[in-house]
Parts: structure tokens; C-alpha cells; sequence
């Protein structure tokens, strides 16, 4: 068969790659917010006053920006899973099983916010004092403070930053592909055991993980511009 | 007492298992220093001329260095992996042909090449970072004082261009050891892929925590060692920039970072402070 036929013929493998792709999407959109989230309140952590909290945090950051993300993801599946068997079995119901999805992106989102509380804490101190003095003298109380002010100075100075993060993502939903989650490289994966024809299927997914990378890299560039108007 | 000692001592190390497959760890890792040490000295070798096809003139070899990069960063090492293992077994007729066949059936060797064609992408960006960091007019100048082109790069701009490169080869080095246990997926026994192995074996979740905390010796050794070369190698910049900087808040620039920690010589505690 040739290549047309096997990617977008009737009993073609273009569908399979398609759900997949859309998977993937779905697993870096869902990671994101809790990625960044946790990212931030690592790095507002970290400036706390309390050692305690510092110490873990840093920790936090140092273990899983220094082992690999295949590892990360090993641990956090299966501490996972071991921790929910202990709980159900010590309230009484067995055999809770984490959906593999979900695993991989408490998973994901546990590295993300390791790699983006280094991007915040670098924007939190680029903020400049006398802008939390002013808000103070404005009679604005912290939570206004950090979202009124802060917060949209942070998001600009952290964009860049985050933007790598994301491209970082979106080529790291791969890894759960070994977790049984049907994503674009599994799903390439199935369509070139049954066809033989892996420099097929690999080539195409490649080239969709291009087309999303180099969109997410056009719209980093507007949402950076769109952040900066009013800036040289 | 003891015994409980002892007990205490085996739920964080479970020595049963260290000293049936210790050994395989220290394999594993053996592998995996291999294979990174390799891709990343051929990565670098490569990634020379795909820097200077990204900065050449002609646009059609730009072009070319240019996609090169896009896909090999666009796209996931892992799928670049799958295409290097899999895709050799596709076309082993004709890599029979040329003699090759014995090398792409090595998951060791698909390893290696997938990821020195990867890293080859990003160090080729480092170096065009850091080469057009160096002023035109140091080129300029050295022309006109009548050196050879290839002593211009080799006296004026590869120095320069050293420094700046040398943090971000840094981080890649540490990145490209992280990524090598994606080679355990594809069946080889590096350090992850005998962790894997072991796990299968004994079901000793702590296995991965072991796993873990070699990885992170390695990369803080890679970091310290870095740390020095930087230090040593940006030496002439901090007794410059003691001289011309007057403030350093929260600046994180290459060389108030080598400058930031301890200086080892030189310099007044006032001049430190400053």
C-alpha cells in the first residue's frame, strides 16, 4: 500500500494519529494551569520567611530539575498508585486504580512546577519594591496587591520564560506514552506495528509535534508582543 | 536495639536487593556515561558546521541549517528515537547493503546517533549565539591588523565566544544526560533501563529513589565542575567589571554569576560588597 492510502485512505491510520494529537493537546492544556499554578506558589514559597518552607521547596526544585523527566515520571506514577492502594485499603475499599491520563498529568505537572518556580521566583524579584510600597500607600490589601499589581508585571517579564516551558511540554506529553495513554507517538507506535511501516508513522507524528511547535512559537511571539505594548 | 536498627536501616535500604543487583546499577551507569559522553563530543563536532550553515549567506544553506534545527528541537527525542530504532529495522535490506546493518541493530549505536543528531541542534544554536554575541568590530579589528581568517577566529572571536557559550553547554550537557534514559525504552540497559529491570524483579519501589539520587550526584558534580571552568576561564572579566561596576542587584549576567560567589583572589571586601 502506499502512503496516501495508509495515512488518509478508507482503513487508513491518519484518524488514529489525529485522536492522538488531539490527546496530546488535551494532556499539555490540562497540565498547564497546574504546572504554572504550582510553579508559582513554589516560588512565592520560597521567599517565605519561614527555613522550613525555603528548604523544601528548594529541594523540591533541585530533585526534580536533576533527575530525568522519564524518572520523575516513574516516581510520581507509581508513588502514586502505592500511596492510593495504602489509602483504600486502609479505608476499607480496594483496587482504586488511577486513570492513566490523570496520572500523567499530576505527573507533568509536578515537573512543570519545578522548571517554571525557578522562571517565577526570577520575574517575582524583578519586580521592583516601591511598586508593593505604592499599592501599600494605595491602601490596597496583599491579595489586591499581587493580583492588581504584581500580577500583571509578573506575567509579562515570566512570559518568555514560560513560553520555553510550554514548547518544553508539549514535547514531554511523549513520555506518557510509555503509561498506556493513547497520545500522537503512541498512536504511531500502534498504526507502524500493524502496518511495518514505522518511518511512516514516526515521520508523521514528527510532523505534527513540528506544526505544534512552531504555532505555539507564533502565538508566544504575539502574546509577548501583546505584553510588551507600552514597553520599548 | 540492633534489630531494630537493622529493620529501620532496611526501609530505606533494602540490601538484599543492593547487593543482588547493585552491580547492575553500576553497569547501567557505566552505559549511560558512554553514551552521553559520545553524543555530546560527536554532537559538538557536528553541530560546528550546522552553525556556520545557519549563518551563512546563502540562502539556501541557511535554509537547510535552519530546518535542520526546527525539526530536531521542534520535535520530541523520543519520537526522533523511535524513528532511528524502528525505522532502521524498515530499511534493513538496504543498510545490509551498505554494510551498516551491524551498527543500527545496537540499540547502544541508534541511541547514540539519535542523540547526537538532537544535541548537534542545540549546540549549533549555542554557538551561533555566542559567535554573534562577539562584536563585528573585533573581527574588524583583528583583520586590519592584518591576521589570517582563521586567526581571527582562533585568537579573537572563539575566546570570546567561549565564554558566553560555556554556561548554556553546560545546562545542555546536563539536559543530554537527563534525556538518555529515554535509551531505555528502547531496550537498552543504561542506568534507567537496568532500573527498570530491577524493579521488574523485586517490585522495591525504593529502587527508583536510588535511580534518582544518582542522577542528581551526577548532575551536581557536572555543576560544581562547571562552576570552576567558568571561574577560571572568565577570570580577566571580574577584575574588569570590578573595576567598572559600581552596582550589582539582581543581575544575571554570566559574570556577576562567576563573580557572585566566594572570589577565591583579589579584590578588596569593599570592591565585593559593591
Amino acid at each position: 500500500m502506499n502512503w496516501f492510502s495508509l495515512l488518509f485512505g478508507p482503513n487508513g491510520w491518519g484518524g488514529l494519529l489525529l485522536e492522538g494529537a488531539v490527546v496530546t493537546i488535551l494532556l499539555a492544556v490540562t497540565t498547564m494551569p497546574f504546572g504554572f499554578g504550582g510553579g508559582l506558589a513554589l516560588a512565592i514559597a520560597k521567599l517565605s520567611p519561614n527555613p522550613a518552607v525555603r528548604a523544601f521547596c528548594e529541594a523540591y526544585t533541585t530533585f526534580f530539575r536533576g533527575i530525568p523527566d522519564l524518572l520523575s515520571l516513574f516516581i510520581v506514577y507509581f508513588g502514586l498508585q502505592a500511596l492510593i492502594d495504602k489509602v483504600s485499603k486502609l479505608l476499607g475499599f480496594g483496587g482504586l486504580e488511577v486513570h492513566a491520563f490523570v496520572a500523567g498529568v499530576i505527573a507533568l505537572a509536578v515537573v512543570v512546577a519545578a522548571y517554571s518556580s525557578e522562571v517565577w521566583i526570577a520575574a517575582l524579584k524583578a519586580v521592583p519594591r516601591g511598586q508593593h510600597e505604592a499599592a501599600q500607600a494605595l491602601g490596597l490589601d496583599q491579595r489586591r496587591t499581587f493580583v492588581l499589581v504584581v500580577m500583571p508585571q509578573l506575567i509579562r517579564i515570566a512570559l518568555p520564560g514560560l513560553g520555553n516551558i510550554w514548547t518544553i511540554l508539549l514535547k514531554e506529553t511523549s513520555l506518557i506514552s510509555t503509561l498506556a495513554v493513547m497520545d500522537l507517538l503512541r498512536a504511531a507506535s500502534e498504526a507502524s506495528r500493524n502496518t511495518t511501516r514505522p518511518i511512516l508513522f514516526y515521520s508523521a507524528a514528527a510532523a505534527i509535534y513540528l506544526v505544534f511547535s512552531i504555532l505555539s512559537n507564533v502565538v508566544q511571539g504575539k502574546l509577548e508582543r501583546r505584553a510588551n505594548r507600552g514597553f520599548a | 536495639m540492633l534489630q531494630t536498627l537493622q529493620d529501620n536501616a532496611a526501609t530505606f535500604f533494602n540490601f538484599e536487593m543492593m547487593s543482588r543487583y547493585g552491580y547492575r546499577l553500576v553497569q547501567g551507569l557505566w552505559i549511560t556515561v558512554q553514551v552521553v559522553a559520545i553524543s555530546v563530543v560527536l554532537g559538538f563536532l557536528l553541530a560546528y558546521p550546522i552553525c556556520l550553515a545557519r549563518m551563512s549567506r546563502n540562502r539556501i544553506v541557511s535554509a537547510a541549517g535552519l530546518s535542520y534545527v526546527t525539526f530536531f528541537r521542534g520535535t520530541p527525542l523520543l519520537c526522533q528515537l523511535y524513528l532511528v530504532y524502528y525505522g532502521a529495522g524498515e530499511i534493513r535490506p538496504f543498510l545490509s547493503d551498505i554494510g551498516l546493518w551491524w551498527l543500527f541493530r545496537a540499540a547502544y549505536f541508534c541511541c547514540i546517533f539519535a542523540f547526537t543528531l538532537n544535541t548537534a541542534a542545540y549546540q549549533a544554536e549555542i554557538m551561533r549565539g555566542a559567535l554573534s554575541s562577539v562584536p563585528r568590530g573585533q573581527r574588524e579589528a583583528a583583520a586590519a591588523l592584518g591576521l589570517s581568517q582563521y586567526r581571527v577566529s582562533r585568537h579573537v572571536v572563539w575566546p570570546q565566544a567561549f565564554i558566553v557559550a560555556l554556561r548554556p553547554f553546560g545546562n545542555e550537557l546536563i539536559a543530554m544526560i537527563k534525556s538518555s534514559a529515554l535509551a531505555a525504552i528502547v531496550t537498552l540497559l543504561d542506568l534507567m533501563g537496568e532500573t527498570r529491570f530491577i524493579f521488574a524483579r523485586t517490585f522495591d519501589f525504593l529502587i527508583y529513589v536510588y535511580a534518582a539520587i544518582i542522577y542528581l550526584v551526577i548532575v551536581e558534580i557536572i555543576r560544581r565542575l562547571w562552576g570552576l571552568i567558568e571561574r577560571s576561564s572568565s577570570r580577566h572579566l571580574l577584575v574588569a567589571m570590578r573595576e567598572t561596576q559600581t552596582t550589582r542587584g539582581e543581575d544575571e549576567s554570566r559574570i556577576s554569576r562567576a563573580g557572585g560567589h566566594g572570589l577565591p583572589h583579589g579584590g578588596s571586601p569593599e570592591s565585593q560588597r559593591a
